[in-house]
């Protein structure tokens, strides 16, 4: 029988120390929906996500009051829009239409985000993939929940680096598009190397086509539990820090295993995969650079912050794979800049700069997340920016992804607000030397061999 | 069957478990048990109960119980086992 210190414990996680489910994502298949005429295509899109998401923010309010867990974000992943619009839209307008349409559709059944604004160019590019990515700065601007992302690169293909010249240019556009905004639209466009097909976390979530027409996913998040456990334990050799790790991600992650198995037998969809992960948000305690300071660093990004990060990362998986039946998405801690309180302090304090967060990206998921950067950055620096994260995903086999935000008519020193989870940050520097003729050659850089390992 | 964890925390005063208990009584929930413990001057309180027997839904009784813990000052929540479950046993 349940006693009530385990009661008591679950209860200061969720009440005090931020333990929540980050999101419950709903993936829809939208093959079904394709079809040549626009009018009717968009008319099977919207009818499709109405319908199969229509209980889905009411079955998480509920799921929430029966547990007294916090269920933060709702969302939808849809199939890659450049697959299922690839035959009916012609132009740019076409494609930002459908955005404009997916907006509608999230609004309609009170989603916070809706993924899947996105185009898998790792090895090529279709005409249809170039028009939606070329689309991507007109999408963001006129619309306010979907996000957009574009796999680069992956481990057997290689990279894509006409892709990666065009998106530093998007990434600048988009900026550019959405000013006003202190250039909002980049912290919803993401560029990914081996993008997994069943992440639930935004900006990067899209609906694989080797999924199921339908498919519950799940995030976890709870770095202050992490945090708090490992105050108890301050001092302790590796062992003991390791395990408090482990068991602390078990815990977590069992709470995501229950709301996923829940919400599947509620909306009648199969549960996917919980993804394991410590995602931080902007509110005090709730940071995953704070863990690293309760490791043992003075700040994240002194020297260590690599070792401690891939030990911290390494641990939540080995707790959290045996919390869950099936575990997928990103999985493992992430490290936005502008998300975590930690970080920005870090930051602040002149201890982390750009080139430890790439150090930092090869550890752990996911890569250079929510980074702000002086508005006259060059596209073709965003670009060799991307390349090196797309080039540590492709060698070490692992997903990384890049999403910076050159913020229009502002400098280093400065900060920008961002706003609810996706935060503030001071503007960071970026190495101004040039890469340009790099960026310039064309064609692709080949797949890595997978033999001679050193 | 599964069961409802209720719980009350906040500065320890006189009749809380009364005023739960009477509302758990009028509204037919079966207590299983109940533990209870001080600690610095906050009372801490869990009953194991069953509200099967229960003519209101689940919701109904969460709100209606945190309402009553408003009232005297202590917060009342209700939960399901499962979520204690999941995370304690494996």
């Amino acid at each position: 029988m349940i006693n009530i210190y385990e009661v008591a414990e679950t209860n200061q996680m969720i009440e005090k120390e931020n333990l929540d489910v980050r999101t419950i994502t709903l993936g829809i298949s939208l093959l079904d929906c394709i079809d040549a005429d626009l009018g009717k295509l968009k008319d099977n899109i919207y009818h499709k996500i109405t319908n199969t998401a229509k209980d889905l923010v009411k079955t998480g309010k509920e799921i929430e009051k029966k547990y007294a867990i916090p269920i933060v974000n709702k969302r939808i992943s849809v199939t890659p829009i450049a697959i299922v619009a690839g035959a009916a839209c012609k132009t740019e307008e076409d494609f930002a239409s459908i955005a404009e349409l997916l907006d509608l559709a999230a609004k309609e059944v009170g989603v916070n985000f809706i993924g899947g604004y996105s185009a898998l160019v790792s090895k090529g590019m279709t005409k249809a993939d170039e028009l939606l990515i070329r689309s991507i700065p007109l999408a963001l601007s006129k619309t306010d929940r979907v996000c957009s992302s574009v796999n680069l690169g992956s481990t057997r293909t290689g990279i894509n680096m006409d892709a990666v010249r065009l998106m530093g240019e998007i990434i600048k556009k988009t900026a550019e598009y959405t000013k006003d905004k202190d250039s909002l639209g980049c912290a919803k466009l993401v560029v990914f190397c081996n993008a997994p097909d069943d992440n639930p976390f935004m900006a990067g979530a899209f609906h694989g086509v080797t999924e199921a027409d339908a498919i519950i996913n799940v995030g976890v998040s709870g770095p202050g539990v992490v945090k708090t456990a490992l105050e108890k334990v301050r001092g302790e050799s590796f062992e003991v820090l390791c395990e408090t790790i482990k068991k602390t991600a078990f815990k977590v992650t069992r709470v995501g295993q229950l709301v996923a198995k829940e919400a599947s037998k509620k909306l009648g969809i199969p549960f996917g995969i919980v993804d394991l992960s410590l995602a931080p948000t902007p509110a005090v305690g709730d940071s995953v650079a704070d863990i690293l300071c309760e490791i043992g660093l003075e700040y994240a990004g002194a020297p260590g912050t690599t070792a401690a990060l891939a030990l911290l990362n390494d641990q939540v998986k080995k707790g959290g794979v045996m919390a869950s039946s099936y575990v997928g998405g990103l999985s493992g801690a992430f490290i936005p800049v502008s998300e975590d309180q930690g970080m920005i302090d870090a930051v602040k304090a002149g201890a982390l700069t750009l080139e430890k967060l790439e150090a930092m990206t090869c550890v752990c998921s996911v890569g250079l997340d929510m980074i702000a950067i002086p508005g006259d950055t060059k596209a073709s620096t965003i670009s060799g920016i991307i390349a090196d994260e797309m080039a540590i995903g492709m060698v070490n086999q692992k997903t990384t992804a890049v999403r910076l935000i050159p913020v229009i008519g502002k400098g280093v020193g400065e900060s920008v607000e961002f706003g609810g989870l996706l935060g503030y940050a001071p503007i960071m520097p970026v190495n101004p030397h040039s890469c340009d003729a790099f960026i310039q050659r064309k064609g692709r850089i080949p797949a890595p061999i997978h033999s001679f390992k050193n | 069957m599964k069961k409802t964890i209720i719980t009350v925390v906040g500065k320890d005063t006189v009749g809380i478990i009364a005023k739960v208990c009477t509302y758990l009584a009028n509204n037919r929930v079966n207590i299983l048990d109940i533990s209870q413990t001080i600690v610095q001057d906050y009372f801490n309180m869990m009953m194991i109960a069953d509200i099967m027997d229960s003519a209101k839904p689940f919701d109904v009784i969460s709100d209606e119980l945190a309402q009553i813990g408003e009232e005297i000052g202590v917060i009342v929540r209700c939960q399901r086992e499962e979520i204690f479950d999941s995370m304690h046993r494996i």
